[in-house]
């Protein structure tokens, strides 16, 4: 592998659920420090493509490859994924009871340092690390003691992927719908995040449904997904294109640029 | 099978056997085997004819079957009622100990040589029908602490043992608890003189060797005014084909601003995974808060046993007393467990508290059954109830009979209950944050039994959550 080729390489991805087929062909290449955002009406399989890359077991991929840092991301469990640093933010991040934030944060970045052949580090350690973590994003420490999104209002639960975001340090970072249910002072305050993230070694995948998060994170490409396919890309002012005129002018005969 | 299942069903660790050459006595059961065993441990008229007088009540008692749950009949002469290993039970010293009664309990994490015992925790080791050894007993006899087998309670301590035994659970309180009483062989006997806090953990840990045996061991705590005792009981047995028999009593008694509290760790063989062997566990334990702001605790993680029929209770008869109880029940493969507690309310202010965590996978069944009772005096008594579930697969089952019986219209009772399924969108966030399935499920379950693990003595919580497949250390670190 060498640093022109893309960290992340789609190629004609076909993704299926229960029969049903939601991706119909997805072509799409990222490059280390980039910002994709991948927009698209509702039903267009945005997050389908979000939750494949990070290997949910309900899909089912019928065709295609996706090539990542040099690995066959598709042989890989999620967890491996996980530990070769592709990190997805959920549309709905999931509870477990009984168990702290940052246990629950510790275990995981644990997991990633074993992984890497690191020392695990001790509940002290990682309270140091942490709290340099929430310093960066601007952060208090309220979110810590509290058990794994139980009780979380919306807006918190997605805070609170940004904040595993921060500590788990992955290379390709997918954002899915992470603006969605939030009010603005939410969204800026995650758009805060995600931009005091960014890095020339990391690159971010936004699946988003709306223009308004773009308006706080600026990315380098937009791509319209549209029917399972890829069908407009361009920079940033497409996104504004898209929010003058919606989506349906992409929808039949249009090329992918 | 789904892939979460898999994960939880262990082999059983614990299921080899000791080959030691035992006395074992014929099956069946009739007056002359209890006059055996009452002669083999060398006991007072009294204690034979108390022994008699339970087991001529048992004959005319009938086995219940009102449970939820379902196995064979059990043939109650088809089983020896005394098993011990050859060389006597008269241990002067430990170097009288087989060696492969040391090696025995060394493999099942239970050191008792001098040199390698657990810190600060005295243990008596229980082999079938005998005690084996019991640590620390100089150390705990300088506090006045007694802590031996009861079978030798019964020779060296005949006041406390006469007073006391049966006080709590008669010897006609139910069917096995009557064959208890009819053929006990040996247990624990506790006393912590007034004033004392007992300065050791006590531990008993019960094997099952023998085959076509039961255990059936007796256990008596006694608190005195003011003193404090933290009791823990482990068990385990060797995988066979057959179902083993164990039938055990425990009674507890606290006086004035006494507090017991009783940790249990059951891991009793559960069968294989189409149902054959394992244990039959019908136990019977009962505490009494006798005296004012006394406080009686059951801390219960079960995770073996083929059948568990269980239900720890408190009777608060002091005023200001309080009962508690924390479970933890797990059935996998075709394990079934009735289980729950009784809290008995009589005097005013009493409390109590319930927190019951059911854990069913495989083809499990599960079931919650507890009783609170508010009688006519108990004045503004409380009652806590927490019922909750977790499933692990599609056929296994979970059931929750509440039974609340209130003559006090000043009481106050709160009940809650919850089921819930470990699902793959649960499983898969984890996996996404770098965490392997196992470890996945071991944090689910880790936090649902969270509320009662952290009653557990420090020295075991690690030692339940390995049982359930949890690992503190290491990758979820």
């Amino acid at each position: 592998m060498t640093s022109d080729t893309p960290m992340l390489e789609i190629s004609n991805l076909h993704v299926a659920i229960t029969g049903t087929e939601i991706l119909r062909g997805v072509d799409l290449a990222v490059d280390r420090g980039t910002v994709h955002a991948i927009m698209g009406p509702n039903g267009s399989g945005k997050s389908t493509l979000a939750q494949v890359l990070a290997g949910h077991p309900a899909y089912e991929v019928t065709a295609g490859t996706v090539r990542y840092q040099g690995h066959d991301l598709l042989e890989l469990a999620p967890e491996e994924r996980a530990r070769e640093g592709v990190f997805l933010a959920f549309q709905y991040p999931v509870e477990v009871r009984g168990i702290t934030n940052s246990y629950f944060l510790r275990s995981a970045v644990n997991a990633l340092r074993k992984h890497r052949g690191e020392p695990e580090l001790d509940a002290l350690d990682f309270l140091g690390v942490l709290e340099g973590k929430l310093k960066a994003i601007g952060w208090d420490d309220s979110f810590l003691n509290r058990p794994v999104n139980e009780g979380f209002s919306g807006g918190e639960k997605k805070r609170n992927e940004i904040l595993q975001l921060a500590v788990l340090e992955p290379t390709l970072a997918i954002l899915d719908e992470t603006d969605s249910g939030l009010d603005i002072d939410a969204l800026k305050t995650v758009a805060g995040a995600v931009n005091a993230l960014r890095r020339p070694d990391r690159a971010f995948l936004v699946v988003t449904h709306y223009q308004r998060l773009l308006d706080y994170i600026t990315p380098d490409f937009v791509h319209v997904l549209a029917d399972g396919r890829i069908v407009r890309s361009g920079g940033p002012e497409l996104a504004h294109e898209l929010e003058a005129k919606g989506y349906d002018w992409l929808r039949d005969g249009a090329v992918v640029s | 099978m789904t892939s979460i299942e898999a994960q939880v069903l262990q082999p059983y660790k614990y299921g080899f056997e000791t080959l030691i050459e035992s006395e074992i006595v014929p099956p069946g059961l009739n007056e002359d085997v209890i006059r055996l065993i009452s002669t083999k441990k060398g006991e007072p008229e009294w204690m034979l004819d108390w022994r008699l007088k339970a087991y001529r009540q048992w004959v005319r008692m009938t086995e219940p079957h009102w449970a939820n749950v379902r196995y064979g009949p059990v043939d109650y002469q088809a089983i020896s009622y005394y098993a011990a290993p050859k060389r006597g039970p008269e241990l002067k010293s430990l170097s009288d100990v087989d060696p492969k009664l040391i090696e025995t309990f060394d493999k099942l994490g239970i050191p008792i040589e001098e040199q390698k015992r657990l810190a600060g925790v005295a243990v008596d080791a229980v082999f079938d029908s005998v005690s084996v050894a019991t640590t620390f007993r100089a150390e705990l006899a300088k506090s006045g602490v007694i802590f031996c087998p009861i079978s030798e309670a019964i020779r060296e301590h005949p006041d406390l043992v006469r007073e006391y035994l049966g006080s709590v659970v008669p010897a006609n309180d139910n069917f096995f608890a009557a064959l208890n009483s009819a053929v006990f062989t040996d247990g624990s006997f506790v006393y912590i003189p007034k004033g004392v806090r007992c300065p050791l953990e006590l531990s008993t840990y019960f094997r099952i060797n023998a085959r076509a045996t039961g255990q059936f061991e007796r256990t008596l705590i006694i608190a005195d005014p003011g003193s404090y005792v933290s009791y823990l009981e482990g068990c385990s047995a060797p995988t066979r084909d057959e179902n083993q028999l164990h039938a055990a009593v425990v009674e507890l008694v606290a006086h004035d601003d006494a507090t017991i509290k009783y940790s249990t760790i059951q891991n009793w063989y559960p069968g294989d995974a189409e149902g054959r062997g394992g244990i039959y566990n019908f136990v019977t334990k009962r505490g009494k808060c006798a005296g004012r702001r006394s406080k009686i605790s059951w801390t219960q993680v079960e995770t073996g046993s083929a059948i568990t029929w269980k239900y720890p209770g408190c009777i608060l008869q002091g005023d200001d007393s309080i009962g508690e109880f924390y479970s933890v029940a797990v059935t996998s493969q075709r394990q079934q467990a009735d289980t729950g507690t009784k809290m008995i309310h009589l005097g005013r202010h009493t409390r109590s508290t319930i927190v019951s965590k059911g854990i069913s996978a495989g083809l499990g069944q599960n079931t919650y059954r507890g009783l609170v009772k508010i009688l006519k005096g108990a004045d503004r008594a409380r009652n806590y109830s927490q019922c909750d579930s977790m499933l692990i697969g599609d056929r296994c089952g979970a059931h929750t009979f509440p039974y609340i019986d209130v003559r006090n219209s000043t009481a106050i009772m709160e009940h809650e209950a919850s089921t819930s399924k470990i699902g793959e969108d649960q499983i898969f966030y984890l996996r996404q944050r770098g965490l392997s399935a196992e470890d996945a499920v071991s944090l689910i379950v880790n936090g649902f039994c969270k509320e009662v693990f952290r009653e557990l003595p420090m020295e075991f919580a690690v030692e339940a959550q390995r049982l359930l497949g949890i690992s503190l250390e290491g990758s979820v670190g």
